[in-house]
């Protein structure tokens, strides 16, 4: 049996909880005032996400091209991922939801741009 | 001399959310002025998610949301002018504009819609001792840098103040390859939201330093590093409780503020607790026929209540500017609306309850951390509303919808007064 504490995050009371886990199993959580902490406090330790937000290099501009992962991603992923996104170049034309990566770091999500960048001038 | 029914200032949520409800309610000479090249305001900069979970019940980034509203406002076949700073605005809604495709220009409105959003509290407002070498940027101007222009500020950073948009560059700049040291607080509680304390910070192992300042400031020609120190209860610092820490870069999110030089002086009359024009229940300020909405009338923390209050101030003006409704004559009379104890700001600051269609909402900041207290409306010394909040906390504007009838109550008051009660 190991705990560890966690904060929730599904309303402003961020309840501090502490979670009892059994080897990978969540076996108790305390401190949750509503339904949402004993949720949130068993996917963030079984198998926590995050959505991830970074920038993308335009060929021949210098301001980037705003992307984000189509769906939440593992969150140990996040920082290969990111490196991954920086590596990227594209080429304009590139419209909201134009896919940048397939498939990043083999998570089975795309990255996908949330921005159009018509030309190759900057702004 | 352009004459036009409703002109909107500003082309971000606020001034897009008005416009397109301004032709809504059937206006059809509507103009758009904007500072920047191009339409969707402080949103473009914002590349993170958790934007649109009340009005389109799914989670954007700033720049898809603020697509959304530029894409509705061009197919409505709307004008904006981008490029164009208004420098002076009268009482008799004229409008003086300078653009460096068109020169100087002047606008004449039937109403006039304020959309300009807010502005960030710079070093000078904090009076931190020490040198002032270049590498301190607030923190929104730092996020411009990176998201916009695709430059980084520095790559180790210190940030004062535990604001959401600095909490947010925490996490940008630390993905950006910065290393950011510490996000500094002066309060014992961070001002951001605790999803992104959780988010930003605790995941990168970013330490928040609750009840610790910045004491000096050092480099001269480059920022080199920041002494910080524990406070007391009072804020001031305690002595021996001093460290330094090497850093290039300073941010700061110690608060916004809304901007309304042009609205001073053009007579409207401003609220020292909002920084914001006073308005009455129709978004009106004082000038008849000029209304304000979104962050230039009280900073809010989701563009979602922006848009719900900028939709209303549209419709408002697009009917001011055909002539009818109430908005131009109060059907009765007005009251009062005051902060009682625990809130702060509350907008609107007056109200016609006679014209209250359907229900009021009123908006305000607790002057503290409440658990389980109720928000209370009293109409005189009559209760008309009690609402049970779990938590309410300074960082997270309220937002109550009174009924009509609840404040049409046959009371003799000329007050409205809003108060926590925990």
């Amino acid at each position: 049996m190991t705990e560890r504490g966690i904060t929730c995050i599904g309303c402003p009371m961020g309840c501090r909880l502490r979670v009892t886990l059994n080897g990978g199993e969540v076996a108790a959580v305390d401190g949750a005032t509503c339904n949402r902490g004993a949720v949130y406090a068993r996917q963030e330790c079984i198998c926590p996400t995050r959505m991830v937000t970074s920038l993308v290099r335009v060929r021949g501009r210098r301001a980037p091209l705003s992307v984000k992962t189509a769906a939440p991603i593992p969150k140990e992923k996040m920082l290969v991922c990111v490196e991954e996104i920086h590596r990227a170049c594209v080429e304009p034309p590139v419209r909201i939801g134009d896919v940048v990566i397939r498939n990043v770091c083999g998570t089975g999500v795309d990255v996908v741009a949330t921005m159009d960048v018509v030309t190759g001038q900057d702004c | 001399m352009t004459e036009v029914d409703v002109l909107v200032i500003g082309g971000g949520p606020a001034g897009l959310a008005a416009a397109i409800a301004a032709h809504e309610e059937g206006c059809r000479s509507i103009l758009l002025l904007e500072r920047e090249p191009k339409l969707g305001g402080i949103l473009r900069q914002c590349i993170h998610p958790g934007f649109g979970m009340h009005v389109f019940k799914e989670e954007l980034t700033g720049p898809e949301y603020a697509q959304r509203f530029v894409q509705s406002f061009h197919a409505l076949g709307l004008t904006a002018q981008c490029d164009t700073m208004v420098i002076s605005l009268s009482s008799e809604r004229e409008v003086v504009a300078v653009s460096p495709q068109h020169g100087l220009q002047r606008f004449c409105a039937k109403a006039i819609v304020l959309a300009m959003g807010c502005r960030e509290r710079t070093r000078g407002a904090l009076r931190v001792p020490g040198w002032r070498p270049s590498g301190i940027y607030p923190a929104g101007q730092a996020q411009r840098f990176v998201n916009l222009e695709g430059l980084m500020p520095g790559r180790r950073v210190v940030i004062l103040g535990s604001g959401d948009i600095g909490l947010i560059m925490a996490r940008r700049m630390t993905l950006e390859g910065a290393k950011v040291l510490a996000c500094v607080e002066v309060m014992p509680f961070s001002s951001g939201l605790t999803r992104n304390v959780v988010q930003c910070l605790d995941d990168y192992g970013i330490p928040l330093l609750l009840s610790h300042t910045a004491v000096d400031i050092h480099g001269r020609e480059r920022l080199e590093g920041v002494t910080i120190a524990q406070v007391d209860e009072q804020r001031r610092p305690i002595p021996g409780t001093e460290r330094r820490l090497e850093c290039d870069t300073l941010l700061l999110s110690v608060g916004l503020m809304p901007e309304n030089e042009v609205s001073r002086a053009a007579g409207l009359t401003l609220s020292p607790t909002t920084g914001g024009p006073v308005v009455d229940d129709t978004l009106q300020t004082n000038v008849p026929g000029i209304f304000a909405c979104g962050n230039v009338l009280h900073v809010h923390d989701l563009v979602d209540h922006v848009t719900v209050e900028s939709t209303d101030a549209g419709r408002q003006a697009a009917r001011f500017a055909r002539g009818q409704g109430a908005t131009s004559r109060p059907a009765g009379q007005m009251l009062q609306v005051r902060d009682g104890a625990g809130a702060r700001g509350v907008a609107p600051q007056s109200v016609c309850a006679a014209r209250v269609t359907e229900s009021l909402p009123l908006m305000f900041r607790p002057t503290g951390v409440f658990r389980d207290a109720d928000v209370v409306v009293r109409l005189g010394d009559v209760v008309v509303f009690r609402k049970r909040f779990r938590i309410l906390t300074p960082g997270e504007m309220v937002r109550v919808v009174v009924p009509a009838e609840k404040i049409k109550q046959p009371v003799a008051a000329s007050e409205l007064t809003v108060e926590v009660v925990s």
